[in-house]
């Protein structure tokens, strides 16, 4: 069990967060900057601290452990996995195919840099595989993003409570800073949520039988499940936005950041504010749903300008410029293969704007 | 493998397992009578209310039409994941899958062999008609040299293409599985002129019952049933129960390869 003060890694942060979210089984495949999450997990299996997690398996590939997922969700179980970008790759068939037969799973994606192989630093580049859905077929994920180790901790129990409410795959996207960043931490207190799960293949009782299919080979079949499909996150995008705020009262530019981008506008806010700059963050922590009701009522409120700060070439600012509609200039600020800008950079970037 | 061990109360009438809708199953193929002997088996152990099938993709794909049963559709050929994650998660549980030689020997071998190699206790039935038949006969791992596919217009060249894989081979050198067989499952020609007999279906009874046998001993087991796809071979269902028995049989030998709880010497 967790002591109530710590000193954790973001990658056990979260380990430790999924378990006390009644975390029943890990499959997952090594790949660096995630493999602390198998390593504190393989640790805890069959301890009398987490009497629900049962299964863990180390995967002879990510395309294996996503499709172990399949199975243990298609009973109703709780199920994670950890990844980076390129096992993220190869997951995507399998997501695609939860999506289909709506099992709900929790995959963890530690973004690394590049395309290919890369390299282990720190990047937001895997927002569009996470956001828009990397796989085939259309469909639309449930992206979460952590800015803290506490909140890495936390957000598993959020993750299982969308992926089981709305029989969903959820992505849980961080990057390589935050899953390596030590932080000392209050264990924050962590709901196990529970949920009926009559869909579930464990057995045909009387005339009741599951079949957990995306297969539905008549066209009209297959229109009416996308058409779910599509209600389904429409529904997710009315009611599940979720968003925080720092001095956004009174500010004229806001910058828009998430996961270790926020961390730092959260400082170089401070340090403006200080100086009496109107300057406010605006954190998406449902990267999908994509916050868009929130930020766009920040223009009514008197935002003359965004900034969105990520760590790739420039992603999140499409959604950002979707939300904002044309009502408010959106500049993109941008650092990638691995290295992080500094809060200076994101300073100076403000000073620029109102010289 | 004799088919004199085969048990004589084999029948093969409807059961509480099937659902009694006509398969999609071509003129002579085999698909539908291992699905026959599956919903027997099942109904002999009343395993209903305690089975998942996993379906694989491939003629198979419709297996949930027929078999009266919770059923769980896998990706292409990650049967064998899709079922160890549902076994893991309820061992209580009688788990299997009918998977073609495409979808096991091909696209899902990493699935298969690791699977195998854990000795998860899941029960796989693989027919291997030597060919893709549900893309329309394309060249499969197991298509022997010379035969003309699709994709092999000319015939399957070593060159070019390799030597055909012996999955139960590959799958009983492992340590993993307990129960591994490969049958001769057609109808298969007599020596008196155009006779042919129903050993196969006989020893495929016994095989799909000690497969699910190994499986409630905490077993991994695999059956392969070497089969005959005539539309796509393009020979009639007869000639191609004979090509099977000419090419197929000698190039996938009927046996058991591994019986660790001495299923066969009861």
């Amino acid at each position: 069990m967790t002591a109530p003060r710590q000193f954790l890694k973001g990658n056990e942060a979260l380990a430790y967060g999924a378990l006390h979210a009644g975390l029943q089984s890990f499959y997952g495949y090594p790949i660096t900057p995630s493999s602390e999450v198998p390593e504190t997990l393989a640790t805890q299996v069959g301890r009398p601290e987490y009497p629900e997690f049962r299964t863990f398996l180390q995967a002879a590939s990510e395309v294996e452990a996503i499709n172990l997922m399949l199975g243990a969700a298609a009973t109703g179980e709780k199920t994670m996995t950890a990844t980076s970008g390129p096992g993220f790759s190869l997951m995507q068939e399998g997501i695609s195919y939860a999506h289909g037969a709506e099992l709900p799973m929790l995959i963890a994606n530690v973004n690394r840099a590049g395309p290919g192989l890369g390299n282990l630093g720190p990047e937001q580049t895997d927002y569009f595989a996470a956001v828009k859905g990397g796989g085939h077929g259309g469909y639309r994920n449930v992206v979460l993003a952590p800015d803290s180790v506490p909140e890495m901790a936390s957000f598993p129990s959020l993750g299982f409570s969308l992926a089981f409410r709305y029989r969903t795959p959820v992505i849980l996207l961080t990057d390589a800073f935050l899953g390596q960043l030590k932080e000392d931490l209050e264990f924050p207190t962590i709901e196990s949520p529970t949920f009926d799960t009559p869909w579930a293949a464990t057995g045909a009782r009387g005339t009741t039988r599951h079949v957990l299919s995306s297969m539905h080979i008549e066209l009209p079949e297959q229109n009416l499940v996308s058409r779910h499909l599509r209600d389904k996150f429409a529904e997710i995008t009315r009611r599940e936005q979720r968003s925080e705020e720092l001095e956004t009262r009174g500010a004229r530019v806001v910058f828009v950041a998430y996961g270790i981008c926020a961390r730092l506008a959260q400082r170089a806010v401070r340090v403006l504010r200080d100086r009496s700059v109107p300057v406010g963050l605006f954190r998406p922590i449902t990267l999908a749903p994509f916050p868009r009701d929130r930020l766009r009522a920040l223009v009514d409120e008197g935002v003359r300008s965004f900034v969105v700060v990520e760590l790739n070439t420039g992603q999140m600012v499409e959604d950002v410029r979707l939300a904002v509609d044309g009502a408010a200039p959106v500049r993109s600020m941008n650092q990638f293969g691995g290295l992080l800008p500094s809060y200076r950079d994101l300073v100076d970037e403000i000073g620029a704007l109102a010289a | 493998m004799i088919a004199a061990s085969a048990p004589r109360e084999a029948k093969f009438g409807p059961s509480s397992i099937w659902t009694g809708t006509p398969t999609h199953y071509c003129a002579g193929c085999e698909h539908g009578t291992l699905t026959h002997l599956i919903a027997k088996a099942l109904a002999e152990r009343d395993a209903r209310e305690r089975t998942v099938m996993v379906s694989s993709v491939g003629c198979s794909v419709f297996a949930h039409e027929y078999l009266d049963l919770d059923s769980v559709q896998a990706p292409h050929g990650r049967a064998p994941a899709v079922m160890t994650g549902i076994k893991r998660a309820h061992p209580e549980l009688l788990v299997f899958s009918v998977q073609g030689d495409g979808d096991a020997a091909s696209i899902g071998l990493l699935e298969l062999l690791h699977a195998a190699n854990r000795g998860e206790p899941i029960t796989i039935f693989m027919v291997n008609n030597a060919i893709y038949g549900m893309t329309g006969g394309q060249m499969a791992p197991t298509t022997p040299v010379g035969m003309v596919t699709t994709t092999s217009p000319e015939g399957r060249s070593v060159p070019q293409a390799g030597y055909p894989l012996d999955t139960t081979k590959l799958v009983a050198s492992l340590e993993g599985p307990a129960y591994v067989r490969r049958v001769f499952f057609p109808i298969s020609p007599t020596p008196a002129p155009d006779f042919f007999n129903a050993r196969g279906a006989l020893e495929g009874m016994q095989a799909v019952r000690h497969a699910f046998d190994a499986q409630e001993k905490g077993g991994f087991a695999f059956v392969e049933f070497v089969s005959t796809c005539s539309v796509n071979w393009k020979m009639s269902v007869l000639d191609a129960k004979r090509y099977a028995a000419q090419v197929l049989a000698p190039l996938f030998p009927s046996g058991v390869l591994r019986d660790r709880f001495g299923l066969e010497r009861r």
